[in-house]
């Protein structure tokens, strides 16, 4: 920051990452999961075969651009959508099949917080009924006065002080950084065990948006709070889960996945290239270098309502190989420790080997 | 861009709400002009009983006599004074009016945001009971009910009017719900495990607060409508004095070929269509008000 | 892509001198949202005027238009227009009718949010032909066939292709190509300067990729100056030749894109760098800038930067700062900042090797 002179910084205390033999049981495990939607042209797969998983105090980063099927992915891990195929599990337990209190107790260890600070809030309430009503419900806070000191302590959380100003104030009286601070308030009312965070910091300003990380990372090592972090910024995913994995994901589909340092530092996939050639940097001189378009063939992402055949990336892939990459579908295949990539040209298996076939429930 | 957000304390937010939601009703004519003829009649209906003598003796020599000092707008068939009538008789035609109004709101709001949230069979067995009852002869009902019941109380005729009249509204109360039922901070309360109650009454409700206040002026409008008619056609009793007992005995006494007779029906037929006129006037400020996209303009 | 460095010898295309801009509130105050702005744009030049939501920005971009909404008033300073056969054009002294003509034909706009700029019930073409039918060559109307050809063209300048785009409603389009029309809509004319307002926020990485080339590719054939209005830096790292930073108001640091990200001087503009997550090289310890911005209605004394400041000093909540050269250079290439104790301000960028 600013030199010295008493201003307040906080950044993201960097701990060495987990090694993934110690990965604790995940919370939340996705298995096998897809959505289709019906539409009036057929059938769209949003999501298609996705296996992913996030435990306490893990972020996971799911990158890609609109339309990737990452919202339709969280908003299943969050229970908010009910998958057509696939299981979600939390602690381990399929949560459409679970008893009424199993279902609770997920529901209350699962938070979601959106990606419009303006509409999450409602506009009706002041901030101390936003936060006081769960904690009630809940039997969390024990009457008014309780009720108060507890919504106080949550703003305090999320850096917003002195909280006994912002309390009884309505969301159209706040900035867009402090509703968003408060939907991570009252996401962490009930003690959740893991957060989705859904493009959270996408509509707040560039300046404001680091400390929102910041403020994100600190529950995640103060609280053990677990992220499932969606962007389709991977300089984003880069500062916020440098200690965690990414998935990238391209039309309903996982093309690459893993330890988010070795992504973003050594991509494999020809996408995961693209975008991070197409993030513009503070330094117009190497800003200035990057390729046109990321390198890409084409900037328009293709219709879920009409996939390219073969692999779904072929049309756009700057190493689009003839005859392979437009007929055979790639699987997600290990390619290195902790490593899975979606690709024939740079996934190391014979353009031609058969893929591994998967069952859209699972294995 | 360049937006002020002061931070006045929730009180004074209020306090400062209110005095902004008179200025703007003061400041559309019509609207505030509306505001005055409602209070003034409903003032005019609940105050009258307690200031003014009920007795109203027979002039026996003003039968359908012309206005004339004491006898201001003349006098009726039975000599009695027309005026102390119209003072008298405002207050079983508002009463009404309102409480089948507000019977009519809450049937619809309660079933609509219900049936929105819910959906499924719930929703599925609303659609159709509302199908059914909108197609409900109500003249015809109220006929065969008032064949078998004494409907002299103005409650039950409130509660009539209000049972058959819900649907429309709770269908459009049902729309309005399904797409605040998708916005995020339903979803947000729905995570937090709040129970439908608490999120249908206290998440979706409040935000068509200005929706309902408006159709439940309509409402009365319409119920007001609805009574008199009742009265005029004889289907409810005609015991007591009112607005819509006048038009009716007007009617029977063979009012409408007395020249002299005139203030006698005119009288009630003006209080009523002022009445209306006021609550017409006041709902379009009122939406000026309350709907923002109309106000930014 | 190279820095085009602006022809040094051509006078300024826009001068803007003392700008303030004011709204009116719902309780009959006036709020002053653009407080006093000196700029010049030279020809085929484009600037960046960066800063947080609520600093002024966008408002200045409406100004230079006189795309006021009806509560917003100029109430001093001037606004200077050379055209390309060397009239000088008062533009805050336009009548109606001649500011019609001089927008889009001399000057365009592309706003936030391109869905709300398209009529929803119209196709493409019928669009961009509605602008060209209202701004005829001459007395002679263009034929529907030249229409085509010259909407074509634009988009085809764009990237896009026009069979597939013309016949298309709005809604049918995705929201980077939306954008792209709109830029080819407000090029159709030909004006020597553009506004751009956030031309990329919300939008994906690749999209904002393919908005930022096109901008290149057209600024290279067309010649036009650029003003483009953003809250994120690493866009004006991208776009900009000059860079203006703005806070409350007012421009609090003006120079070269290269001024501005390797030695910026005004601790505002700093920490809106610092404030931007590097994706190449290591991974730094970023903050953002503490606090937020100061109400237009209730600015604090002297240096409105003063109570979110690193560097404040006694005198900084006493004296308002003016721009102070710190590189004095031909016209536009000065780099100032309104600080005063710029000289102390320090910030190195840790160079990094492309991976």
């Amino acid at each position: 920051m600013l030199e010295g002179n008493g201003v307040e910084t906080e950044t993201i205390v960097h701990e060495e990452p987990a090694s993934a033999a110690a990965r604790p049981e995940p919370l939340i495990t996705l298995r096998g999961v897809s959505q289709s939607f019906k539409t009036r042209k057929g059938d769209l797969q949003a999501v298609d075969n996705v296996d992913l998983s996030v435990g306490p105090g893990e972020v996971l980063c799911l990158v890609g651009e609109s339309g990737c099927g990452k919202t339709t992915t969280a908003r299943m891990a969050a229970g908010l959508a009910r998958p057509s195929a696939g299981l979600v599990e939390y602690q381990g337990r399929d949560i459409w099949s679970m008893s009424k209190r199993e279902f609770t107790d997920y529901r209350k260890s699962v938070q979601y917080v959106h990606q419009d600070p303006y509409a999450s809030l409602n506009p009706i309430r002041d901030i101390h009924r936003t936060l006081a009503t769960p904690l009630k419900k809940h039997g969390v806070a024990k009457g008014r006065k309780d009720g108060w000191q507890q919504a106080a302590k949550l703003l305090e959380q999320v850096d917003l002080s002195p909280a006994e100003s912002y309390l009884p104030k309505f969301p159209h009286q706040l900035s867009g950084g402090q509703r968003q601070r408060v939907a991570v308030a009252r996401a962490l009312s009930l003690n959740p065990k893991l957060i989705i965070a859904d493009e959270a910091t996408s509509m707040l300003d560039v300046s404001i948006r680091i400390g929102m990380l910041n403020m994100l990372g600190r529950l995640r090592d103060d609280l053990g709070v677990g992220f499932l972090f969606i962007t389709h910024d991977l300089a984003i995913a880069k500062y916020f889960g440098w200690h965690g994995r990414i998935a990238v994901m391209y039309l309903g589909r996982v093309v690459e996945f893993g330890p988010t340092p070795q992504v973003i530092n050594d991509p494999q996939h020809p996408y995961t290239k693209a975008l991070l050639d197409a993030v513009p940097e503070p330094d117009p001189d190497l800003t200035r270098t990057k390729k046109a378009g990321g390198g890409l063939r084409s900037s328009e992402i293709p219709s879920l309502a009409d996939l390219p055949s073969g692999c779904s990336f072929h049309p756009r892939c700057p190493l689009f190989e003839a005859d392979t990459c437009d007929v055979l579908r790639p699987e997600l295949e290990t390619v290195a420790t902790d490593r899975e990539v979606s690709c024939h040209v740079v996934g190391g298996a014979s353009p031609l080997h058969v893929p591994r076939a998967r069952s859209g429930g699972g294995e | 861009m360049a937006q002020v957000t002061t931070a006045p304390t929730t009180g004074a937010a209020n306090r400062g709400a209110l005095r902004g939601f008179f200025r703007e009703l003061t400041r559309s004519k019509t609207g505030f002009a509306g505001f005055v003829i409602v209070a003034l009649i409903l003032g005019m209906s609940a105050l009258a009983p307690i200031f003014v003598d009920s007795s109203n003796p027979t002039d026996v020599d003003a039968i359908w006599g012309p206005p004339r000092a004491g006898h201001w707008l003349g006098t009726d068939g039975s000599g009695k004074d027309t005026l102390k009538q119209i003072v008298l008789g405002g207050q079983t035609v508002v009463l009404v009016g309102f409480l089948a109004a507000a019977i009519t709101t809450v049937i619809a709001v309660v079933i609509g945001s219900l049936a929105a949230y819910i959906r499924g069979r719930f929703d599925g067995f609303m659609l159709q009971l509302t199908d059914i009852v909108m197609t409900i002869p109500q003249i015809v009902l109220l006929a065969v009910l008032g064949a078998f019941f004494s409907l002299d109380s103005p409650i039950a005729l409130a509660l009539i009017i209000g049972c058959l009249t819900w649907p429309v509204l709770m269908r459009s109360i049902r729309a309005q719900a399904l797409s605040l039922k998708e916005r995020e901070f339903v979803e947000a309360a729905k995570l937090l495990d709040l129970g439908t109650t608490r999120v249908v009454f206290g998440e979706i409700v409040p935000n068509m607060a200005s929706y309902i206040l408006i159709n439940f002026i309509i409402a009365v409008t319409n119920a007001i409508y609805a009574l008199v008619g009742l009265y005029v056609l004889g289907l409810a009793p005609l015991a007591g004095a009112n607005w819509g007992i006048m038009i009716n005995s007007a009617w029977i006494g063979g009012a409408m070929f007395l020249p002299a007779a005139m203030p006698y029906i005119l009288a009630p037929i003006a209080m009523i269509a002022l009445l209306q006129l006021g609550l017409i006037m006041l709902t379009r400020s009122l939406e000026e008000i309350l709907n923002p996209r109309l106000r930014d303009k | 892509m190279p820095t085009t460095d602006p022809p040094k010898t051509d006078g300024p295309i826009l001068s803007v001198r003392d700008l303030h801009v004011a709204y009116r509130t719902g309780d009959g105050k006036t709020v002053e949202a653009v407080r006093g702005v000196d700029f010049d744009l030279y020809p085929n030049q484009s600037l960046a005027l960066v800063g947080e939501s609520g600093c002024g920005k966008t408002t200045l971009g409406l100004g230079l238009l006189r795309l006021l909404p009806k509560l917003g008033s100029v109430p001093k300073g001037s606004i200077t227009y050379n055209g390309r056969k060397g009239e000088s054009v008062d533009v805050l002294a336009l009548r109606k009718q001649e500011l019609r003509k001089w927008r889009w034909r001399d000057a365009a706009m592309v706003f936030q949010g391109a869905m709300n700029s398209f009529n929803p019930v119209l196709r493409i073409i019928d669009q961009m032909g509605d602008t060209i039918r209202a701004h005829p060559d001459g007395e002679r109307k263009p034929s529907k066939k030249e229409i085509w050809e010259r909407s074509a063209e634009m988009l085809r300048a764009v990237r896009l292709e026009p069979n597939r785009v013309l016949p298309s409603y709005p809604h049918e389009l995705s929201g980077g190509m939306r954008q792209r029309v709109l830029i080819a809509m407000s090029l159709l004319l030909d004006p020597k300067l553009l506004i751009l307002d956030e031309p990329t926020t919300a939008l994906d990485i690749l999209t904002q990729r393919a908005i930022v080339d096109v901008l290149h590719e057209l600024r290279a054939e067309r010649k036009f100056a650029m003003v483009f209005i953003s809250h994120d830096l690493a866009i004006a790292a991208e776009l900009a030749d000059r860079v203006a930073t703005m806070y409350a108001g007012r421009i609090i640091e003006t120079g070269t894109a290269r001024d501005i990200f390797y030695g910026p001087r005004h601790p505002y503009t700093v920490g809106l760098i610092k404030a931007v997550p590097p994706v190449v090289g290591d991974l730094p310890e970023l903050a953002s800038i503490p606090g937020t911005p100061p109400s237009l209605s209730n600015l604090p004394s002297g240096c409105a930067f003063a109570p979110r400041c690193g560097y404040v000093e006694e005198r900084c909540t006493s004296v308002d700062p003016e721009l102070d050269p710190i590189t004095e250079r031909a016209a536009g290439q000065t780099h100032a900042a309104a600080c005063v104790r710029w000289q102390d301000v320090v910030y190195e960028r840790k160079v990094v090797a492309h991976a």
